[in-house]
């Protein structure tokens, strides 16, 4: 937050760029703070199906840290087989082709060199879906799975990490009495919370949200929102929805992304007031196809 | 610009733009008379037009603000619709007091011919002063039909003539009343006038401005008429 006399000398900062002499140079102008560091690139980055399809064209594009970054496009226009790449998901299926590279900051490790383990990359770049999809097993065990592969069996070590996760999604005053009941008995909303709270257990740096409430009515969908809105004070996020006015509400840079192409980036706020391309204009307003 | 994908949202937005559109064309057609009102050989019929003219106005301002606010309240507009929407608010209430400056000319009008010692004042300065923000007015009002930044910013600049004017007819009435203090009263009455005038000027550049940060999306209501040129100038 700005206090008033930040913004007032920021004002009086920008109108001298302005730099004229006239009575209009006291003019106060709209204050534009530095971009937050980057946690997250990708350049150049391409990406085919085993069937040669190709779903990415050369996209060059930041993540800036403890921030929301959303991607918005039409339906086939690239946004998910994007976010995928961030986790090496497209590692499970043979034939898919990466070409370019995403690096994460600040020890910039290329996610994509054959070199590195995608199950280290997904400790560190953890995934919520669209659909809740807790695993058949309880409430506590599914928070604790990534740690459990990790190799951590420390019972104390165990129940710390399971609490914070869970209060980190919001979930620990709903289910705190019941921790070894089935997660599925839970509702939808709380079903995604422990899916988040599971994705929060590895300490991951970046957490990919792809449509996380599509299958969410309006108010778990707020609850989730809130959610991200807390988050992104510990951890980078990157989202996809088809809900523009979700990626208006809660993300900080928005990509507009059309066949494959990275058509805009930038802050949100941008992006919805005065897009640069008429291209995006034409998405949000509704004007598209 | 082209169509929404939803036909009623189109026409919804339609219906406010040629709604300020009217609007726009009655608050002239007032301001037209009020000026009349000046003129030598009055009409008091003129004067209750103006006033007639004010009901309506007033009823499309809050017509067009009610339709604005259910488009964001039913459409969560975005981009350029937001800004046309937002800026139209702010365009009708513009309007509006175009439309009460262009009232009280009328009615001091009938002041100012009530008093014989203002036949001592030629006031033609002030009817010219007045034909320069019809002028105003008029062009502003063709920036937003036709989302004309270069128009718009031409308003601006032309505001600063009126300024100008204004402060001649100010320092010709100060004499006035300097060499014949029994025309103060009188030369009071055509201050306002001066002033309403002037205000009217105002008004129209806001317009102009507003019509800016529509099509730019960029806020110049405190900029000067060289640094509007500019931006305009580099879109």
């Amino acid at each position: 937050m700005v206090t008033p006399m930040e913004a007032r000398t920021q004002t009086t900062t920008n109108a001298t760029m302005l730099g004229s002499a006239r009575a209009g140079a006291n003019a106060p102008v709209a204050s534009e703070a530095p971009p937050p560091p980057l946690k997250a690139e990708s350049h150049n980055l391409s990406f085919y199906y085993a069937n040669k399809f190709q779903a990415l064209k050369g996209i060059t594009m930041p993540v800036h840290e403890y921030c929301v970054t959303a991607l918005i496009g039409p339906s086939g226009c690239g946004k998910s087989t994007y976010l995928r790449c961030f986790n090496r998901m497209h590692d499970l299926y043979p034939g898919n082709r990466y070409e370019g590279d995403i690096v994460l900051h600040p020890d910039n490790t290329n996610l994509l060199a054959h070199d590195v383990d995608p199950i280290e990359v997904r400790m560190r770049v953890s995934m919520v879906f669209q659909k809740p999809n807790p695993f058949p097993k309880s409430i506590y065990e599914n928070v604790a799975y990534g740690l459990r592969v990790r190799g951590v069996s420390n019972k104390n070590l165990l129940d710390e990490k399971v609490e914070t996760s869970l209060r980190g999604a919001a979930l620990w005053d709903e289910v705190k009495s019941r921790l070894h009941e089935v997660g599925s008995n839970l509702s939808g909303g709380q079903q995604q919370r422990l899916c988040i709270a599971r994705a929060l257990a590895t300490d991951p740096e970046i957490l990919l949200f792809d449509e996380p409430t599509s299958a969410l009515d309006p108010i778990a969908t707020a609850s989730i929102e809130e959610l991200i809105s807390e988050l992104k004070k510990k951890v980078t996020i990157v989202i996809v929805t088809h809900n523009m006015q979700q990626a208006a509400r809660v993300s900080d840079y928005t990509a507009y992304m059309y066949i494959g192409e990275l058509i805009e980036f930038d802050k949100t706020d941008t992006i919805f007031f005065k897009p640069r391309r008429k291209e995006t204009e034409d998405y949000i307003t509704g004007r598209f196809g | 610009m082209s169509d929404h994908t939803s036909k009623q949202f189109d026409a919804e937005m339609e219906a406010i733009r040629s709604g300020v559109l009217s609007m726009g064309g009655l608050v002239e057609r007032q301001v037209g008379r009020a000026i009349e009102a000046l003129g030598e050989d009055e009409d008091s019929r003129l004067i209750d037009a103006v006033g007639a003219d004010e009901r309506e106005i007033n009823q499309m301002q809050v017509t067009i603000d009610q339709q604005c606010t259910q488009v964001i309240a039913r459409r969560q507009p975005t981009a350029v619709d937001l800004r046309l929407i937002m800026m139209v608010t702010k365009i009708v209430n513009d309007l509006e007091r175009i439309g009460d400056e262009a009232k009280k000319i009328a009615y001091k009008s009938a002041a100012v011919r009530g008093n014989d010692r203002l036949t001592r004042i030629r006031y033609h300065d002030v009817v010219r002063m007045a034909g320069g923000t019809q002028k105003m007015l008029r062009e502003s009002l063709d920036a937003f039909a036709r989302l004309d930044i270069n128009a718009a910013a031409r308003v601006v600049e032309e505001d600063d003539d009126i300024d100008v004017a204004f402060n001649a007819v100010m320092r010709q009435l100060i004499s006035f009343m300097m060499e014949d203090p029994r025309t103060i009263g009188a030369a009071l009455e055509v201050v306002f006038i001066a002033k309403s005038i002037e205000r009217i000027g105002d008004h129209s550049k806001n317009i102009s401005e507003s019509v800016v940060q529509v099509v730019m999306g960029k806020d110049v209501r405190h900029a000067s008429a060289e640094q509007i040129r500019a931006e305009v100038a580099g879109e």
